[in-house]
């Protein structure tokens, strides 16, 4: 398993006092695997990205990702693992804008002391950015800033990609191309892909799907995955 | 409509606290800067005013002397003639206070000084006998006036100027050693004059008309102009403050203001209501600015009183008056500085059409080419400071070239870091070092005017540091030259001198006598000294030009040497001849006189006693063994009953000269340091103002395995380069000022030049200030960030929860 998440738990502070977002969701992701992620508008999705991501901490539960228990590191572990095991795309494609489209593809890839210059280049061929390369993000249309971040989460050849909302930003055709892509890529990387999304659609393309709600996860069609 | 829009707008600072404190303090801190220049400039300016006024000048003719000074005998010969004259006696004592004798019996009513009605009745007598004296209440308040003069009464006049002391004619003659001297005679407007002027007299009287004397606010002006100089620059670097404030709301609201546009609102409602919420807050930040520049000219003023009352003579007082001049002036600064700063804003707003993005990246798209015209504008200034440096004279071409130089520089900032960075860049191996430049330079737009703010101070520190400290090394060593002598002596009488100096001349190596004069020397009141041929003046004197036989020359009454400041206005080249009393001498050297306004010749001492035969010698300068000083200065006291002030030594003199020295530019040091400490709240409150513009840049640093705490470490090194680049760019500029300001506005000023002379160890002192500065300045925001909770990262991110 790349990932397993069992009974975690968390909760926010708000005005009416504790939220708790997440009660006991549990779930597991081979290699390999993609899965689609489900759910209403505040159901938890991002939170749960967010927890495997080791971007924020559980209350309660554990997740163990590529054979590390997050709960057992602090921040320096938790940043270390996601450098060189997570690749992280977001709804917003969040580059970084002082760096050239290049320079973001190869970001985290020269963070993590993994840049490999001819997978990166067959990730900007096979992602059309050839031509794109020394634009500054602010230069890129949305989809070819998405086809940058998503080249910068393979570029890692991370054990999981985590996927929140990737084509959210994107017209239908574009999020229909830039989704072929990505498949087609965390196929060659041998990745495991988890992926928020709000489309049926696009949630049917993946090898799983799961639905949450009420804090725990469901199959679509109420059993436990 | 009005209410809700407004509450809408308003509610931006409810939110973002700081951000309003931060606009209330740059502004506040740039009046107060500004109104507590201002305010010492006016209270000055009124001290001026009072001394034109005083005795009538502004109303009464004057006869003075023409050719050789003036004396009572004079006053009576024209009296005699049906004259009807008043004389007067004006000087000052070793102390600096300024006696003005008068003869209330034929002064002119027109001359009727506030004060003096008091004394037709019963006080006459008390004056006419000399120990009734008047003087202005800030002056008898100095306990040091009263202590000096145990024997007269003293009496408040609340309009004579400070530090001056009205008495009757005798005393001031007493109290100046001038027996028998008049400087000038009042003519009475009210009785017509009898006919020309007597044969006898007429070729040494010239008749003045009235008009206020102006003479002080002229001598002064330049120091003036120097301290609004850094009035403005310190208003500026604040300025940069509340810009960076406005514009940081501006485009905060860029959303509301849509969104108000959208629902129906009209653009020039929406400008006029921004500009109603600038206007007060520019009001209520003007007011606390004007209460901290009162605070700032109070603690400066004596300083200044001291400086003004060292260099020029001028006695202004040491307390400070609220008057509504400059509270007026303040105010209208605030607001006007405001109006400026939020201009580019409305002018914006009236033109956002009601659909445009409220994406603030727009912003930064054009951040290169904003650059790229700033710099091309800050070249334009450059190449004009080299114009009027080139073509200009006077002291405004001084500060045009001042003024071209800082604001060019400053507008050339950005994009010189710009290149700067980027070439950190290109030199930079790993992913972490090349993100740390390139991120660097695209915080550049948002930073440029905290960092342009910080290139003024640093650049206007150094300069000025350059410049007193060429001065102080300079005035030392002029020092040293020009009082060579051990001891200077000055006798009450003629007959007194006469008597130390033969009971001096055996016990010193040589006793040299120092005759003094008055007079006009090339249109300008000046004054004229005799000196004996001694090594003490071959050796010494700080002659910055001279003919090979320049000493011989003036022994033998066949040249004059004269100050630079002389040589300048009057442009005495050596060999030019100068006119003097008796007739003109040649030019024969020019010599250093840091700190005197006035023209000043030396002649050598037969010539001086042929050229002004009734000026008798009361000062000495005695030359001795160092180590027998103390016991001279006793014997003689046991010798001649001779008041502290009679005699100086050397080291007394200098330790005076040095105290007025440091004084006179501790009021330039405190300016210095608070605008230095206002660039460093410049680059704090950008800073903290665009740290959460920041996050979402740094949020996917993080998220891709950079810890907090080495993005913070990062920041705080990003602002440290910052500063950096930024003071190694203010060093160029600063020795560039201290070129200008030495070469050009001194000599302007004052009228003499002083050779610079650069001072690295001040350098490196003021690199680790700027580097404390920008280290302050960068901590807190690096702090916070280290400390945010994971949850404001991930807003980054997070399209829900």
């Amino acid at each position: 398993m790349v990932v397993e998440v069992s009974e975690v738990w968390k909760s926010y502070p708000s005005a009416e006092g504790r939220v708790t977002v997440l009660s006991g969701a549990s779930l597991g992701l081979g290699a390999g695997q993609s899965l689609a992620l489900t759910g209403e508008s505040g159901s938890g999705k991002s939170t749960l990205l967010h927890l495997i991501g080791g971007l924020d901490s559980m209350d309660a539960g554990e997740i163990v990702l590529a054979g590390t228990r997050l709960g057992g590191l602090g921040d320096a572990g938790r940043a270390a693992l996601r450098r060189g095991t997570v690749g992280l795309v977001f709804q917003q494609f969040n580059l970084i804008p002082s760096l050239d489209a290049g320079a973001n593809l190869a970001f985290q890839a020269r963070l993590a002391g993994r840049h490999d210059p001819d997978w990166c280049a067959r990730l900007a061929q096979a992602m059309g950015l050839q031509g794109l390369l020394s634009r500054m993000p602010d230069q890129l249309s949305g989809g070819q800033q998405q086809r940058i971040a998503i080249g910068r989460a393979l570029a890692v050849r991370p054990a999981l990609i985590l996927a929140d909302e990737p084509t959210g930003n994107l017209d239908e055709a574009t999020g229909d191309a830039v989704l072929s892509l990505m498949l087609d890529l965390v196929a060659q990387a041998g990745s495991a892909l988890l992926m928020v999304t709000h489309s049926g659609r696009l949630a049917a393309r993946l090898d799983r799907r799961v639905h949450l709600q009420g804090g725990k996860l469901a199959k679509p069609d109420g059993l436990a995955p | 409509m009005i209410r809700a829009c407004l509450a809408a707008l308003l509610s931006h600072w409810r939110r973002h606290p700081l951000q309003l404190a931060t606009l209330v303090i740059g502004l506040a801190i740039a009046t107060g800067l500004w109104s507590g220049v201002q305010a010492i400039n006016a209270e000055a300016r009124a001290a001026y005013d009072r001394a034109a006024t005083v005795l009538g000048q502004d109303r009464l003719d004057r006869l003075v002397p023409e050719g050789r000074p003036l004396t009572v005998g004079d006053f009576v010969a024209l009296r005699r003639a049906g004259w009807a004259v008043s004389p007067v006696l004006e000087g000052r004592t070793g102390t600096g206070l300024r006696i003005l004798g008068i003869e209330p019996l034929t002064l002119p009513k027109a001359a009727a000084t506030p004060g003096l009605p008091g004394l037709a009745s019963g006080d006459l007598r008390g004056f006419l006998a000399g120990t009734l004296a008047l003087a202005a209440p800030e002056t008898l308040a100095r306990a040091e006036i009263a202590g000096n003069l145990p024997s007269l009464t003293l009496r408040p006049a609340a309009d004579l100027p400070p530090m001056t002391l009205l008495v009757d004619i005798g005393l001031a003659e007493r109290l100046l050693s001038r027996p028998g001297a008049v400087t000038a005679l009042l003519v009475d407007p009210a009785q017509p004059a009898p006919g020309p002027l007597p044969p006898g007299l007429a070729p040494f009287l010239a008749r003045q008309a009235a008009k206020a004397d102006d003479g002080l606010a002229r001598l002064t002006e330049s120091f003036h102009l120097n301290l609004t100089a850094f009035g403005v620059l310190a208003f500026a670097v604040g300025i940069f403050i509340v810009h960076s404030a406005i514009g940081l709301a501006f485009e905060q609201r860029r959303g509301v203001m849509r969104t108000l546009r959208a629902l129906g609102v009209p653009a020039r409602t929406l400008a006029a209501l921004v500009l109603a919420e600038l206007l007060g807050l520019a009001l209520v930040s003007g007011l606390i600015g004007i209460a901290l520049g009162y605070a700032l000219a109070a603690a400066l003023l004596p300083d200044v009183a001291a400086t003004l009352g060292g260099l020029y003579g001028a006695a202004v007082p040491g307390e400070l008056g609220l008057r509504p001049g400059w509270i007026g002036a303040g105010l209208g600064m605030a607001v006007a500085g405001t109006l400026a700063a939020g201009a580019q804003g409305i002018w914006q707003l009236v033109r956002l059409p009601p659909l445009a993005t409220a994406d603030p990246q727009a912003w930064s798209v054009s951040a290169g080419r904003t650059r790229r015209m700033q710099a091309r504008a800050g070249l334009v200034l450059l190449a004009a400071a080299g114009a009027a440096l080139a073509f200009g004279s006077g002291l405004w071409a001084g500060f045009a070239v001042l003024s071209g130089l800082l604001l060019g520089a400053a507008l050339v900032l950005p994009a010189a870091l710009a290149a700067g960075l980027g070439a950190g860049r290109a030199q930079a191996q790993g992913v972490l070092a090349q993100w740390f430049w390139a991120d660097a330079r695209h915080q550049l737009p948002g930073l440029s005017l905290a960092l342009m703010a910080l290139l003024l101070a640093l650049a206007a520190n150094v300069g000025v540091g350059t410049m007193v400290a060429s001065f102080r090394s300079t005035f030392t060593g002029w020092l040293d030259q020009r009082l060579a002598s051990e001891l200077y002596l000055t006798a009450a009488t003629p007959a007194e001198a006469a008597a130390i100096r033969a009971w001096a001349t055996p016990r010193v190596t040589a006793v040299l006598p120092i005759a003094w004069a008055e007079t006009p020397l090339a249109g300008q009141p000046g004054e004229v000294f005799g000196v004996a041929d001694h090594a003490t003046y071959r050796d010494h004197w700080p002659l910055l030009s001279a003919l090979p036989d320049v000493w011989d020359r003036l022994a033998q009454g066949r040249a004059v040497v004269v100050n630079e400041q002389l040589a300048r206005r009057a442009g005495l080249e050596l060999g030019a001849s100068l006119d003097l009393p008796g007739g003109p001498l040649p030019v024969a050297g020019v010599y250093s006189d840091y700190g005197n306004p006035a023209p000043q010749a030396i002649l050598g001492v037969a010539s001086f006693t042929a050229r002004f035969p009734d000026v008798e010698v009361t000062r000495f300068a005695l030359r001795l063994p160092p180590a027998g000083v103390d016991r001279f200065v006793a014997d003689l006291g046991r010798a001649f009953d001779l008041p502290d002030e009679a005699v100086i030594d050397q080291a007394g003199i200098k330790a005076f000269s040095l105290r007025v020295f440091e004084r006179t530019f501790a009021v330039t040091g405190a300016l210095n340091l608070l605008t230095l400490a206002v660039a460093s709240v410049a680059l704090l409150t950008s800073l903290l103002t665009l740290a959460d513009r920041r996050l979402p840049q740094l949020a996917p640093g993080w998220a891709m395995g950079i810890s907090q705490a080495r993005l913070a470490r990062m920041e705080l090194a990003r602002t440290l380069v910052l500063a950096l680049l930024t003071a190694m760019l203010a060093l160029p500029l600063g020795l560039a000022l201290a070129w200008v300001l030495l070469a050009v506005v001194n000599v302007e000023a004052f009228g003499w030049r002083l050779p610079m002379q650069v001072f690295p160890g001040d350098w490196l002192r003021l690199f680790a200030a700027a580097m404390a500065a920008a280290l302050v300045a960068g901590l807190l925001p690096a702090v916070r960030l280290m400390r945010r909770q994971p949850a404001d990262l991930l807003r980054v991110f997070a399209n829900e929860r």
